[in-house]
């Protein structure tokens, strides 16, 4: 349809040169007009924002002066001279490695309970996935805080048995622990995606595997956990990036400190404490696009590893 | 020695649905029977409950004269052939087969030389390499049953091994397992909705209907004498003709025309008459009918024609040989009374 057939008076016909863009518009004008607003959207407030951060990386900007040109300063400093920078990266690895792991194998066996079939199946599956929906939320990680207080619920049980428990949230050995438990606390997502997995496993494939002589252990490892590889491997990259860029549990815990002494200074918090903190734009904006570079080095990384441990069936 | 299988009023039910309804049956050493029926008949249940994935409501399974009720089902001595295969999709063609052996924890070497000889019975040895997902579905069925091959179980269980299949390889794989039961001698149990290949492969064909077997016996026993309509109708194709009559003394009146039955029959009120025992030059039979030819169906080595009677029963013909019929002609149709099946009002053949 791109060009248009013109009958002119004479008789003759000619293809309408004068514009192939014309005819686009001709064409499809009520399609881009539907299409507007989101473009509108798109460009203004996704692709500008995004190409603003990358040339602010390259600034020194403080939101009241204009931005000055700085070259690569802000990351040749992120790397030799930001102890700061150092300890969220060493505090988000230690993250991401403990918490991803362990809420899928949690969420995993949750899921291997709840797809025995039993009664009530939908409540418990909402029970179990409504700290996912709550999860990221202000008043979760305020609760947290109770709960986990030198004075909390966790320290007022142990009590019961003659132990005193530190302030977990306080103490620097264990303040990053709390907040891993509090994010495999949220596998009701993961764990869905994993029921909708073992779902689509065939019954025959065990029922053949019993015949074989397989037991309930061999059956997961030989076949439910084979055939969940692209399941798993889903979830786990999904989990990964959120893990890099959880954010609101470090920020309310340690009432936007990263404390105590950085053991929760997450790399995002890091971020937004250098952004709005101390006015860092141009170096904020660079800890983003480096955070940007990580997850998706990890990301790639995982595609390639991929073939050799996920099995896709067809 | 091949083994027996034996089943006393066996029952099956899902809360208070019952499915299967005190089934008898006796399986002889090495025979190879055939469960068919309609979907829905309960063949399928009877299977699994024999493998052991259904766990039996009532009665008693008895392998080799051994109780087998409540033994799991790795340890009864079977390996089975599912409909949709069952291959394990992440594994080679090699593990596949080797799964269960080493389950078994059976030594290397030994395994190594049982996968050998089924992928050589079944000549998939170039495919030992390759995944589930890279073979035809020919081939998929050949690994299916190789893996119950390897096992070297006293019986094997076919659960509508061939129905996803097209018809050419259908027939060639038929041939097939009904050679690998030559060659092994075992005892073999085929579920299958398909008549033909229940009449062809069987030594002994089990026909069910609604959790209750209908007949049991030799499928040329089955097909001369049905013990009832539904058996008369489903062994066969195509379908045996049943025409409504009645009977005055030793006439039979049906299709407009009286037959002469040569005796006094009581009861009949069917008549069934496979479209082969049928033919329309005269001088052989007994006519029984005047029909109108609708439509006539040229197949070279057989015409089938179907046709109506004067009181409106449709009857199809099967004529051997190319035959020209015309549509909308009137022919007469005979048939030897020996071969002619009555049927009462319950169904039940006279004989």
């Amino acid at each position: 349809m791109a060009t248009q057939v013109d009958i002119s008076s004479n008789g003759t016909g000619r293809v309408a040169s004068p514009s192939f863009w014309s005819g686009v518009w001709q064409n499809h004008a009520p399609g881009y007009l539907f299409l507007l607003p989101w473009l509108i959207g798109f460009l203004g407030l996704t692709i500008g924002p995004i190409l603003t951060s990358l040339y602010l990386s390259f600034t020194d900007f403080d939101l009241l002066t204009a931005p000055d040109w700085v070259g690569t300063d802000n990351y040749v400093r992120m790397f030799t001279n930001d102890p700061k920078f150092a300890a969220s990266m060493r505090v988000t690895f230690v993250f991401v490695i403990f918490s991803v792991p362990l809420k899928l194998a949690f969420a995993l066996g949750v899921a291997l309970l709840l797809n025995r079939g039993m009664k009530g199946l939908p409540l418990y599956r909402a029970l179990f996935y409504l700290p996912s929906l709550l999860g990221a939320s202000v008043a979760i990680a305020i609760l947290w805080r109770q709960i986990f207080a030198g004075n909390g619920l966790v320290n007022q049980f142990l009590a019961n048995f003659g132990i005193q428990g530190p302030s977990w949230i306080s103490n620097p050995n264990y303040s990053l622990w709390t907040l891993i438990i509090l994010a495999i606390w949220q596998f009701g997502s993961p764990m869905i995606i994993f029921l909708a997995g073992l779902r689509q496993i065939p019954q025959d494939m065990y029922e053949a595997a019993s015949l074989d002589g397989a037991g309930k252990w061999r059956q997961f490892w030989k076949i439910t956990l084979p055939m969940l590889t692209p399941v798993v491997f889903f979830n786990a990259i999904i989990q990964t990036i959120e893990a890099f860029k959880s954010f609101t549990p470090s920020f309310i815990i340690s009432a936007g400190t990263g404390g105590p002494i950085n053991s929760t200074l997450f790399y995002t918090l890091n971020l937004y404490n250098e952004a709005f903190g101390f006015f860092r734009m141009g170096y904020a904006s660079a800890l983003a696009w480096v955070l940007l570079a990580i997850v998706a080095l990890f990301t790639a990384f995982s595609f390639l590893t991929s073939k050799y441990w996920v099995h896709y069936d067809d | 020695m091949a083994t027996s299988i034996q089943l006393r009023q066996i029952k099956k039910a899902y809360g208070d649905v019952q499915v299967i309804h005190g089934v008898d049956l006796t399986i002889e050493p090495g025979d190879f029977t055939v469960f068919v029926g309609p979907s829905g008949c309960g063949k399928s249940t009877l299977l699994r409950m024999i493998a052991g994935l259904e766990p039996i409501t009532g009665g008693d399974l008895l392998i080799d004269g051994q109780r087998m009720n409540e033994v799991p089902a790795a340890k009864r001595g079977i390996a089975m052939v599912f409909q949709s295969y069952a291959l394990y999709p992440h594994m080679s063609v090699y593990q596949n087969l080797a799964f269960g052996l080493e389950t078994a924890k059976m030594p290397k070497a030994e395994i190594e030389s049982r996968v050998q000889r089924a992928a050589e019975i079944l000549k998939i040895e170039p495919l030992l390499k390759r995944k589930p997902k890279q073979l035809s579905g020919g081939q998929r069925q050949r690994v299916a049953i190789g893996r119950a091959i390897v096992r070297e179980p006293k019986i094997f269980l076919f659960d509508e091994p061939l129905s996803n299949l097209d018809a050419e390889l259908r027939v060639a794989m038929r041939v097939e397992i009904a050679k690998l039961h030559n060659d092994l001698g075992n005892t073999m149990i085929y579920v299958t909705h398909d008549q033909v290949e229940a009449m062809t492969m069987a030594d002994k064909i089990v026909v069910l209907r609604a959790g209750v077997i209908e007949q049991a016996g030799a499928p040329l026993e089955l097909y001369n004498n049905p013990r009832n309509l539904f058996v008369a109708g489903f062994i066969g194709s195509p379908k045996m003709n049943f025409l409504t009559a009645t009977v005055e003394g030793a006439t039979l009146k049906t299709g407009g025309v009286g037959l002469d039955l040569g005796r006094e029959i009581a009861g009949a009120t069917t008549l069934g008459i496979r479209p082969e025992h049928i033919t329309i030059a005269e001088g052989s039979g007994v006519k029984f009918a005047e029909v109108t030819v609708d439509l006539v169906e040229n197949l070279g080595g057989q015409t089938v024609v179907y046709a109506t009677t004067k009181d409106g029963q449709g009857l199809t013909i099967v004529l051997e040989g190319q035959r020209s019929v015309d549509l909308g002609t009137k022919v007469s149709a005979y048939v030897d009374p020996a071969k002619a099946h009555l049927f009462d009002a319950q169904g039940m053949a006279i004989r």
